[in-house]
This record gives structure tokens, sequence and C-alpha cells, in this order.
């Protein structure tokens, strides 16, 4: 172990850490308006918009997501798309993600017993009351763990955006394995970071969950 | 911005098939590893003494709070560093491998808490030893249970294997990239490589739930 290595490059890795930490949020974002609108859309009485709605789930769910960067980043060119790897990462990891958490959000939705929907509607609720005041709030409790499980599955697929060369966490530690040839080090701090990131986020959602759960 | 013209993939067929082969091939062999060390490392966590049982833990909870990438990368260029040099695909093979291992030894672990004491008693008690018991009465059961998460693990790990392609594994994606390398095509390539990972994936699921059904059946 050679621990003044690991001194000098850590700040640098603190920086990268903070990237995977940045395109995470934002492909979060992305990736919730994405999965309540494929949601939504799966839910909806439309055999147009249910179609639509499963044809994402089920292309960017079918696939690996690591084709689906490459897809957008080397391929998009070609029909006109030119991103930066930045938000090409952003993008390509929100819409895979996306996918994951439509089908957490359904679930939840189904979950919350019909008699909750019958009874609202006996007593006059219209559908979209039905849904806002009644179905949602309940199911948004049940959201969260699965919520939260895709959230540290994004975190951790991250690192795939190192491939199309956004300089993230795994990305900077390839390049400091490229000038040190020291694999155990610079991999051991890269690894310690992520389970730093990943452990909190986990430890957010069980208090999340805990917090909303119904005793 | 140039035309779409899928047909340069043609001559590449045989190339992108093999591929597919070989993908199929890493995905049947990790998932077999990930299988047998599931249950291994879950045994350990709940039966074996303290030195065996907390490295376990430890390796399995680094293993799940870590990317896949990284423990691909530490595998094959750490073990180099030790002057272990082992070839690109075992590297990926166990990195999969013990990768999706931690995961279904999670689930396989809360299974095997989830069998009714009853049965290791009734099993005790007509003469089978501890192990016996665990080997033929508590872990079927166990498996068994589990079956419907673990199946999704193996569908995870058939998308993830795309993934050894970064340490120069003759797969799927390393396929496309080489056609890509002499087309400078890469959209038409990329989608037919997620063409043949999803037709892939509906083959790997019809199985699985063959074998969810022919598991439930003979209980």
């Amino acid at each position: 172990m050679d621990f003044s290595l690991i001194q000098r490059v850590f700040p640098f890795f603190l920086e990268a850490a903070l990237v995977t930490l940045e395109i995470t949020v934002l492909a979060l974002i992305l990736g919730l308006f994405a999965a309540a609108l494929a949601a939504a859309a799966r839910l909806s009485r439309s055999a147009t918009a249910r179609a639509l709605g499963t044809a994402y789930v089920s292309l960017f769910r079918g696939t690996p997501c690591l084709i689906q960067l490459f897809v957008l980043y080397f391929g998009g060119p070609q029909i006109g798309i030119n991103l930066e790897p930045f938000s090409a990462g952003v993008i390509g990891l929100g819409l895979n993600i996306g996918a994951y958490m439509a089908e957490s959000i359904r679930g939840a939705v189904i979950a919350v017993d019909k008699g909750q929907t019958e009874a609202a509607r006996s007593i006059g609720f219209s559908r979209l009351q039905t849904l806002r005041k009644v179905v949602l709030p309940q199911a948004a409790r049940l959201m969260i763990r699965p919520l939260g499980v895709n959230t540290v599955a994004l975190l951790k697929g991250s690192a795939l955006v190192s491939t199309i060369s956004v300089v993230e966490l795994t990305y900077t530690a390839q390049r400091f394995i490229g000038s040190t040839y020291k694999p155990f080090e610079i991999f051991g701090v890269a690894a310690l970071l992520y389970m730093v990131m990943v452990y909190a986020v986990a430890r957010i959602v069980d208090l999340l969950d805990r917090r909303f759960a119904i005793v | 911005m140039q035309g779409l013209d899928f047909s340069v993939v043609i001559p590449y067929t045989d190339l992108l098939l093999t591929g597919a082969w070989w993908t199929a091939v890493l995905t049947v062999s990790a998932a077999a590893l990930s299988f047998v060390f599931g249950i291994a490392f879950a045994v350990a966590v709940l039966y074996a003494p303290a030195i065996v049982a907390y490295p376990v833990r430890l390796f399995m909870w680094v293993f799940m709070g870590t990317p896949l990438l990284l423990q691909l990368f530490l595998i094959y260029f750490g073990l180099v560093q030790v002057g272990i040099d082992i070839p690109a695909l075992a590297a990926g093979i166990v990195g999969l491998g013990l990768h999706f291992a931690v995961y279904n030894a999670d689930v396989i672990r809360a299974g095997i808490v989830a069998v009714d004491p009853g049965q290791t008693e009734g099993a005790r008690s007509i003469g089978f030893g501890k192990w016996q018991a665990l080997r033929y009465v508590v872990i079927p059961q166990a498996v068994r249970n589990t079956a419907p998460p673990i199946a999704s693990n193996m569908i995870a790990l058939l998308k993830e294997s795309s993934i050894v392609s970064v340490i120069g594994i003759a797969e799927l994606v390393h396929s496309a990239q080489l056609a890509i390398s002499e087309t400078f095509r890469p959209f038409e390539f990329y989608i037919t490589a997620a063409a043949l990972y999803y037709i892939l994936n509906l083959a790997l699921e019809a199985g699985l739930r063959r074998f969810e059904r022919h598991v439930e059946i003979s209980r």
C-alpha cells in the first residue's frame, strides 16, 4: 500500500466524486419526469398512450444501458443529435433509469387497494380527484423504497459514462492507473468514495421510508 | 449528417452472431457461478464461524456498494499487479459471477431464514445431521421460494455482461465496436446489437419462466 500516493491523488478523486454526484442528481430528475410520464401513460385509458408507455419501458429495460449510451453518444451525430459527453451521459442514464422507475411508480399505484378508488368514486369524486386526493398520497409512500433502490442502481450505474469519456470518478481512477500502475490503491480510493455515496443514499431512503410509513 | 443505411450490417452478420453467442456463454457461466457462490455466501453469513462469516459480510458489503465496472477493473488490473495474469474472459466471468453472487446471496439468505424452523426440527428428528438438514431440506426450499428475485438478477446479469467489453472480451458490444471501426456506422451497429440483446433477453425470460413454473409444480 502506497499511502503517500493515496494522499496525493485524493483531492482529484473528491472532485471527480462530485461530478459523479452531479450526474446522478441530474439523471435522477430527468428519470423521475420520464418515469411519471411513462407510468401515467401505462395506466391511462388511451390504448395509444398505453402502447407508447409500454414500448418505452420494454425497450429501455430490455437492452443494456451501455448500448443505450453508445447509441446516443456515438450514433447520435448520424441522426443529427450532437451532444457533449456530459449531457449524453445525463440523458442516457436518465432515460434508462426512467424506465425502471416507471415500473416502481406503476407498481405502487396498482398496490393501492381497489376499494379506495371504488369508495372515492361512489361518493362522487371524479377520476382525477380520486387519483390526486386518494390514490397518489397512498401510493407515494409505497414508492419510496423501490425508487430508492433505483436511485442506488443509478448512482452505481453512473460509472458507465466513463466509457463515453465523462471525467467522473471511474474515469479519473482509470486515468491514474495509466500514470501510476497501482490498481489496488487507485481503485481502492474510488471504491471507498462510491461506498460512502451509496450507503449515504441508502440511509436517506431508509429514513424517508420510516418517516412516511403508516404505523 | 449521413443517411442511415442498415444494409451495412449484413456483411457483419457472422461477427455479430458470434458476439451474441459469447454474450450467451458469458451470461450462462457467470449465472452458474453466481448461483453456487450465492448459496455459499448465504450459508457462510448465517452458519459459519465469525472468522469466515465476517469477511464474507465485508465482501458482500463492498461489492454491493461499488459499481460493477470498477470491480472488473480491480479484478483484471489488480491481479496483474500482484503477478497473477488471468485471461480477460476468466476475469469477466469471475467478476460478473461474484457481483451477482452477492445479490443472490442477499436474497437466498432471506429465503433460508424464512423457511419454517419446523422443517429443520423435522429433518433432525428423523436422524438428518445438521449439514444434511440444511443441504437436503432447508436450501432447496429457500431457493424455490426465492426463484423470482433470482430470475430477475439473472436478467440483469445478461444486460450487465455488456460491461465486460471494456476489458476486451470479444462479446456482442465488442463485435459491434470492431465492425464500427471498419465502417464508421455506430448508429446502425449499436441499434443492431441492442436488438440482439433484446432477443436474448426475451429468450432468457422465457427460459426462466419455464424454470419457475417447473419449480412451482414440483412442490
